[in-house]
């Protein structure tokens, strides 16, 4: 509720983990593993199910409790709770996309906006469109669907407006959980068009499964199995990798959930 | 910047307008009818029930809107009552030519008045502790709770302790709070002379204003986005943090406003009543505040006051009636309500409206 | 140094009265995430069992011997119909199931008062309860001695069910994780319908404990009921140690304190005492992640 915290690392920092260990009880869901994400590299983190993908994502904004280092530039990120890692200008989407289904596509937007507001603007009523709002309607495309509830949205555009979200929150760090699962291949493509306009300035991280989507679409990707990178590089140098290839079974399999 | 009115917001899909109107008329059909249809006494009795409607407007905002179950708001209502009733208590003493000394004290105890109640000889002081005391103990309470991510049972519990456990230091305290009888026997408020029908005429009057008061307080909250993070609270606590706000801050925040409402609804309480004891105040007052809301709809402004007051109406007639009867329809209230229909009678006229409401209006709540 | 002892030994007797009430809660809020409200109920049920029992075995010792079991099955029986009949379909609404089961109370109250009548009836006491004995210099009466004495039993006997027994295993099982629990074949339903059997007996056990110490009338369990909450939050959903340590630890404190000042004295520090350790450790002495306060 206070002013959104001074964002103070440069836009030009990349995101870096270093040594990242996620531990329950005794299993360990994320080994110890370290990578770095440049802003406009739209990153694709690869793997089997159970590799830890998410884990990495939850442990990055703090979700789950965790050892090493998550950092932008000399801010880390690691220790903090969820909503100060949310005003830090990192923002994540969920599988199921987590929008709220009663409020319009533009509230939900509105909504997001709060991240800007002080704290006694919270009891005036809403009066006029902030032009973030206006801006993330137009990039994700939901322009003429703004009045229209959430929760009759295709499926796609609920992802969409997911995104919407944290574009409107001037998220930096953008971290999304499986964006096109469950899409149509059309929107597939708009998806992937849209993560490239916004991956331009941005540290863009996607965890996905489909290997096409990956192809048409990633700059880059790092490939995880049981909690550890097995490898990273561009597109090209990790599909013709035989170790990913084995992890895959074959090079044209795309994981059905 | 485009002047786009983004939808009604958390008062049901109505305009400002009808709500303001709704809160006027409700409050005028009190003012004006009750004293036409009812005698003294039970003008009374309705003035006892706006009470516990206005502390019930605390309810509907806390656990309503906000999902938090307060099941011990007796205890605040109780810390009004017993502020309001030390004043009455220490100014009738000093009243013409008295030594300052609460009677029951001269009963109980050695006929000093104890430090801590001197400074409630002073209006602004009571007032101020009113309003202030029970926001200070629900901030307290709600971070501890909040903050550490305490789920809603345990929260119900501890709060539940709460008024449980001021009845417990009232009982023990005699001396200085009466003990079980609690303090009774109020001459004056603030220069009225209590027991007369005019006094009572009166006293009903102020309780509906306090209620209209109450009611446009709560609305203005609901309207504004605080409302609609709090309704967003309830709904989807971890979502919200990912919009970069703490939810522990709308929850302590609805908390507090809800305790203050509890103090203002036990503070007139005391003069209308005539009476604050610790049965006013634990725990079986605290659920009957609730049952009330309940009833009428705790997530609905108007289904929680009206609720509440029915409910009380509906106690007062059948317990006395008919006792044994009347427990077991309440048991049987609280089963069907909230095991099976937890949005009461108000969540009926909202699917019936829904029925009617034009595409593309948007309700929220 | 007697003095001493004397505290100790009555915040143990405390502390034994506040784990008999809450140990049936915390099986069985452990197992379904459910605060039954009416728990306290079980515990008038319990007493009201050994009145009943009284009048047809006018000997108090044999009655005793008899209520004992004979409470556990009743207040079980009871535990298990408002199990079946009500808690299993409010599925997922911990708040609202926790009314529903205040309005169970109610209705409980008002049968013990049409039933038995309004003030409290007189349960006898076994001779040999009534006496005292004396122990380095302190009086420690019989009847507290023998509620001690039940407490830990209770206690040992519900750990060993749950430690050894099939059923013991399959109810731990359900509490650590309920889907996986069900994935290995257990009927968390029949689980369910057994751990609020079982709990709802021990509080019936209770009851017949407390009729030693208290009045046997309609709102015994009111007397109770916050109390056992509190332990039951305090020592946290996991282990019955969590709820024997808090149990004994508060009970101390409560004695302890009442000593100094005044009983109410002492249950408001109790309370506040929980409030601050809950900062420290919001989750309870003993808890499970899945049903951790935090």
């Amino acid at each position: 509720m206070f002013k959104l915290a001074k964002q103070t690392y440069s836009t030009t920092s990349a995101l870096v983990i270093r040594d990242l260990k996620v531990a329950f009880d005794k299993f360990v869901a994320v080994n110890g593993i370290s990578f770095s994400v440049e802003p406009g590299d739209l990153r694709f983190l690869i793997g089997p199910n159970g590799a830890g993908k998410t884990t990495v994502i939850d442990a990055i904004t703090g979700l789950v409790p965790s050892q090493g280092s998550a950092s932008i530039g000399d801010t880390e990120l690691l220790g903090k709770k969820v909503h100060q890692v949310t005003r830090l200008g990192v923002g994540r989407t969920f599988q199921t996309a987590s929008i709220f289904e009663k409020l319009t596509v533009q509230q939900n937007l509105d909504i997001a906006c709060g991240i800007h507001r002080s704290a006694f603007s919270l009891f005036r009523k809403r009066k006029f469109v902030d032009p973030r709002v206006q801006e993330a309607l137009s990039v994700i495309g939901l322009g003429a669907l703004s009045n229209v509830k959430a929760g009759t949205l295709a499926h796609g555009q609920k992802q969409w407006l997911e995104i919407g979200m944290l574009l409107v929150q001037d998220a930096h760090v953008l971290l999304l959980d499986e964006p096109v699962a469950g899409m149509s291949q059309d929107e597939r493509e708009e998806t992937g068009r849209l993560l490239q306009r916004i991956g331009k300035d941005r540290i863009v991280l996607v965890v996905e499964h489909d290997m096409d989507f990956m192809r048409s679409f990633a700059n880059s990707a790092t490939v995880m199995v049981r909690g550890s990178i097995l490898t990273e590089g561009s597109v090209i140098e990790v599909q013709s990798d035989p170790r990913v290839q084995e992890v895959y079974l074959g090079p044209k399999s795309s994981e059905v959930k | 910047m485009s002047e786009i009115s983004i939808a009604k917001t958390a008062v049901k899909g109505m305009s400002d307008g009808w709500n303001t109107l709704g809160i006027l008329a409700l409050g005028a059909v009190l003012y004006f009818g009750a004293p036409l249809l009812f005698n003294t006494y039970n003008l009374n009795l309705t003035a006892k029930f706006v009470c516990f409607a206005v502390a019930g407007v605390g309810i509907m905002l806390v656990w309503g809107k906000g999902g938090m179950l307060a099941l011990g708001q007796g205890f605040y209502f109780g810390l009004g009552g017993y502020a309001m009733a030390m004043h009455m208590k220490l100014n009738d003493a000093s009243m013409n030519g008295g030594n300052g000394v609460p009677d029951f004290m001269s009963l109980y105890g050695d006929g000093t008045v104890p430090g801590w109640w001197e400074p409630f000889r002073s209006t602004p002081f009571t007032l101020a502790t009113i309003i202030i005391f029970p926001a200070l103990v629900a901030a307290g309470l709600g971070f501890a709770v909040f903050k550490n991510r305490i789920k809603g049972p345990y929260f119900a519990i501890l709060s539940q302790a709460l008024a449980a456990a001021f009845v417990i230091l009232l009982i023990g305290q005699q001396t200085t709070t009466g003990g079980t009888n609690g303090i009774n026997g109020f001459r004056y408020f603030f220069g009225q002379m209590l027991g007369s029908p005019e006094s009572t005429e009166s006293l009903f009057h102020i309780s509906v204003v306090l209620l209209v008061i109450t009611m446009f307080v709560a609305y203005l909250i609901l309207r504004s986005r605080f409302g609609e993070m709090l309704i967003a609270v309830r709904d989807s606590e971890e979502r919200i943090r990912f919009l970069g706000s703490d939810p522990a801050n709308f929850k302590v925040f609805a908390y507090v406003i809800a305790a203050i409402m509890a103090a203002v609804g036990g503070a007139l309480f005391s003069p209308v009543a005539g009476i604050i004891s610790p049965a006013d105040v634990g725990i079986i007052p605290s659920l009957a505040l609730l049952a009330g809301v309940a009833v009428g709809g705790r997530v609905s402004l108007f289904g929680a006051v009206i609720g509440s007051i029915a409910f009380s109406f509906a106690q007062s007639l059948l317990s006395n009636a008919f006792p044994s009867f009347w427990t077991y329809f309440q048991g049987a209230i609280f089963i069907l309500v909230f095991g099976f229909f937890p949005g009461g009678i108000a969540s009926g006229f909202k699917k019936l409206r829904a029925a009617f409401v034009r595409k593309g209006d948007v309700q929220i709540g | 140094m007697d003095v001493i002892i004397g505290q100790i030994f009555a915040g143990l007797s405390v502390g034994s009265v506040l784990l008999l009430a809450a140990l049936g809660l915390a099986l069985t809020f452990g197992q379904m995430g459910i605060i039954n409200m009416a728990h306290g109920e079980f515990l008038m049920i319990g007493a009201y069992t050994v009145f009943v029992i009284q009048m047809v075995i006018p000997d108090a010792g044999i009655a005793l011997a008899v209520a004992i079991p004979a409470s556990f099955l009743v207040a079980g029986t009871f535990g298990l119909l408002l199990e079946e009949l009500l808690l299993r379909r409010l599925y997922v609404r911990p708040l609202d199931t926790l009314l529903v089961t205040f309005g169970v109370s109610l209705i409980l109250q008002q049968l013990a008062r049409d039933i038995f009548g309004a003030p409290a009836v007189e349960v006898r006491a076994p001779d040999w309860l009534l006496g005292s004995i004396d122990f380095f210099g302190t009086t420690f009466p019989m009847s507290r001695l023998f509620i001690i004495g039940v407490s830990l039993s209770v206690v040992a006997l519900l750990s060993a069910v749950l430690a050894f027994t099939p059923l013991g295993r399959r109810i731990r099982a359900v509490v650590l994780n309920r889907d996986l629990a069900e994935v290995s074949g257990i009927s968390s339903r029949s689980v369910d319908r057994l751990t609020f059997f079982i709990g709802s007996g021990v509080a019936g056990i209770a009851g017949v404990a407390l009729t030693l110490i208290g009045s046997t009338g309609p709102t015994l369990g009111n007397s109770y009921i916050v109390d056992a909450f509190l332990i039951v939050v305090a020592g946290g959903v996991g282990k019955i140690a969590g709820s024997v340590i808090a149990a004994f630890t508060l009970g101390i404190l409560q004695a302890t304190v009442e000593y100094q000042t005044s009983p109410s004295i002492g249950k408001i520090v109790v309370f506040v005492v929980i409030i601050v350790f809950l900062q420290i450790r919001p989750q309870g002495i003993f808890s499970f992640k899945t049903r951790s306060l935090a």
